[in-house]
């Protein structure tokens, strides 16, 4: 075995094949529950998205929730790619790329909900530039799919030539990738505010139309974005696959209480603006909040604010310092988020519909089943992916010791 | 493949200086995952609709040649008499030149009846399970024009009450449609009559267009549309009323397949009290354009910038 590719190739699978007892039953789990995805998913295409909650009134529920809430955490991978390469800062550029592989991982879960959203995914290649008529440049979403996919290749080759030429034991040369990771740092913004154009754009429905929208999504997506990353040093640390310096969790903390901060700012200006104009556009808002009429949403959102606020207050506290507390304020964000953009901004769009009609929207279990299955699946590739990088960071895996 | 892992984690432990993946195991393993995946995917095998070869590649129906369109029409309606045992004819009626139709709603008629939502149910193939229809009429209270106080399922007897107006409301087959504009494969365009038409072979299902209507008319195919066969309208129109398929989006038309041949659209047809009016609004003759330049006409949300033509009126 000593020729190159097959030794590589051999290295790889051994190394995500094998591991510890944990990580065993932690991948089988995610297995089995990407199987359980695959599964409903393939009852979603025989019987059709009659199969999930939506309907003509809220015609797109988690799936698009779940999409935009992970494009901000494929772009959040940004806040420690600045540090890493513009500032220099050495602690946090040796673990910079495990958070480019973050984004690898939540593009993929990213392509698999607008995948699992559209009625016909026979037809995707009607999508593609050349072979299909791509409604370049009027319609958002062809700029989605675009820098999508733009980003998603852009860390494939930062990570990738990193990867490999650390494997291989050769020196990294600048010129091969710098530019490449400088394009990647203006392209993470973007992919996010496109995102939020999607929805902004759209003069039809009030809650969406509003130029707040981009700025929240980015100040939302560092936030929850960096606080998972807190989460995953935390953990990698926990099983000593590589040291993480406390000054990096205490740098991305920082990032997160900024965003975190500046996310709370948007939020208040926007809720100020609806609430107390009380247009009629505020309709959307008031509704979310439960002020009119029984809403479903309503538990959810008001968590949400809580769990922020609190998140918030813990992180300007000095009880930030103490290791707990941190996890607590970051899973507390993560969730926070995730409830306020998927739930709270995309389906309360719908509610009410353009002619006024107040429709709930319940996701069924098959499509829980699908979501569940999607993120485990993502969770599986960076887990693999992780496997992977881990000991070739390290200087355990190569294929010659570097001179 | 878990089982295989925790497999070779014991051979790794009986040998920790090469851990080695086993032939045996990792066939095993591969074997097991294959299997589980083949099981997950078995729901595939009762798929309501599956799409044929041809269907996959079918191009776009402005890249369609002549010739092409007669086989696709053929093909269409021998699989129409296949499923429902009717003898169909698809027309595709081109646009004629110099018409560009409008629309004028009369509110101080309208009572609310629905007959125009059945008709147009009944013309248009429509799935009757679920249930799609293009006209939502609303019943609203006199004294405002705020759709959300208005009732939009309110029953049959409700029908003609006098402290309500009712405001049936359909596509509005806008001069600046944003539904065309956000599709991202351009599966729906505006015709040179003004129709805002789909391409039920080309529209992906991403639903785009149907966020960013402002009027709610765009209805998507969620579900398989489910047809009686006695309730099957021969009478099709390829961009128009042919049975649509599970997975894409369709809209009203103005029955282009009966306008653009000269008759009137069933919804008006249908109506008992003359509220609704269709015509060429490019006539100077025709009887919409003497209603919108006589009579005082407003659009609905005119400030999203769509320029419905689709008029409504307040007349005796």
């Amino acid at each position: 075995m000593n020729t190159g590719f097959p030794k590589v190739f051999n290295d790889l699978a051994k190394t995500v094949l094998l591991g510890n007892r944990t990580y065993s039953l932690w991948m089988f789990v995610l297995i089995a529950i990407s199987l359980l995805g695959l599964n409903a998913f393939s009852r979603q295409l025989a019987h059709g998205l009659y199969t999930t909650g939506m309907g003509d009134e809220v015609s797109w529920g988690l799936y698009i929730s779940n999409f935009a809430f992970l494009v901000g955490m494929a772009a959040a991978a940004v806040m420690m790619v600045i540090p890493a390469y513009i500032f220099k800062d050495e602690e946090i550029h040796k673990v910079v790329i495990f958070t480019e592989l973050w984004a690898i991982a939540a593009l993929v879960m990213c392509l698999l909900f607008v995948t699992a959203d559209i009625g016909r995914p026979d037809r995707l290649w009607h999508m593609f530039p050349v072979i299909g008529v791509f409604n370049w440049p009027t319609s958002m979403l062809t700029w989605d799919v675009l820098v999508l996919n733009g980003y998603l290749l852009l860390n494939l080759y930062v990570c990738g030539y990193v990867l490999y030429k650390k494997y291989m034991g050769q020196k990294l040369v600048a010129k091969h990738y710098i530019p490449i990771v400088f394009l990647a740092i203006a392209w993470a913004p973007l992919i996010h505010t496109i995102t939020a154009f999607l929805f902004q754009g759209l003069g039809a429905r009030p809650f969406w139309h509003s130029g707040l929208i981009a700025p929240r999504f980015l100040a939302s997506a560092f936030a929850a974005g960096p606080a998972f990353i807190i989460l995953v040093f935390k953990i990698m640390d926990h099983y000593k696959c590589c040291t993480i310096h406390k000054d990096v969790i205490a740098k991305i903390r920082i990032i997160v209480t900024v965003s975190l901060l500046v996310n709370l700012l948007l939020v208040g200006s926007e809720l100020f603006t609806e609430l107390y104009s009380g247009s009629e556009h505020s309709i959307h808002l008031s509704f979310l909040l439960g002020f009119h009429g029984k809403s479903v949403l309503a538990p959810w959102i008001w968590s949400a604010i809580a769990l922020n606020v609190i998140a918030a207050a813990i992180l300007l506290l000095p009880a930030r310092e103490n290791p707990r507390f941190l996890t607590i304020a970051c899973v507390m964000i993560i969730i926070g988020i995730w409830v306020e953009k998927g739930l709270g901004f995309v389906i309360s769009g719908f509610i009410p519909t353009p002619l006024g009609d107040f429709v709930q929207y319940q996701p069924t279990l098959n499509e829980l089943t699908v979501c569940f299955g999607i993120l485990a699946f993502g969770l599986l590739i960076y887990t693999a992916l992780l496997k992977i990088a881990v000991p070739i960071i390290n200087g355990q895996l190569c294929q010659r010791k570097v001179d | 493949m878990s089982k295989e892992e925790q497999n070779n984690h014991d051979e790794t432990n009986q040998n920790p200086q090469e851990p080695t993946i086993s032939r045996r195991y990792f066939l095993a393993g591969s074997a097991c995952l294959s299997v589980a995946t083949a099981v997950s995917l078995s729901p595939l095998l009762n798929a309501e609709e599956v799409p044929s070869s041809e269907d996959l590649i079918q191009k776009h129906y402005k890249e369609l040649s002549t010739e092409e369109k007669k086989e696709i029409f053929a093909k269409l309606e021998s699989e129409i008499n296949q499923q429902y045992g009717v003898t169909a004819k698809i027309s595709d009626p081109a646009p004629l030149d110099g018409v560009e139709f409008a629309y004028v709603l009369n509110l101080g008629r309208c009572i609310g009846c629905r007959k125009c939502v059945y008709a147009c149910m009944d013309e248009n193939n429509q799935s009757r399970s679920p249930q799609k229809q293009y006209i939502r009429v609303m019943k609203m209270k006199k004294g405002t024009i705020n759709l959300e106080t208005s009732s939009h399922d309110y029953p049959e007897k409700e029908a003609s009450s006098k402290d309500h107006f009712y405001m049936p409301v359909a596509c509005q087959q806008c001069r600046e449609p944003k539904c065309i504009e956000v599709c991202p494969v351009k599966a729906t365009w505006k015709e040179k009559d003004g129709i805002v038409v789909v391409d039920y072979n080309w529209c992906i299902g991403c639903r785009y267009c149907e966020a960013a209507c402002p009027y709610h008319a765009r209805r998507f195919n969620f579900a398989k549309p489910q047809i009686p066969k006695q309730e099957i309208n021969p009478d099709m129109g390829y961009l128009s009323n042919r049975p649509r398929y599970m997975g894409v989006m369709e809209k009203c038309t103005f029955c282009l397949h009966k306008t653009r041949r000269g008759e009137y659209p069933s919804c008006m047809e249908v109506c008992p009290t003359g509220s609704r009016k269709f015509g060429n609004i490019r006539d100077p003759e025709s009887e919409v354009r003497k209603i919108i330049e006589q009579e005082r006409v407003f659009v609905l949300k005119q400030e999203v910038g769509t320029l419905p033509k689709f008029y409504y009126t307040f007349a005796k």
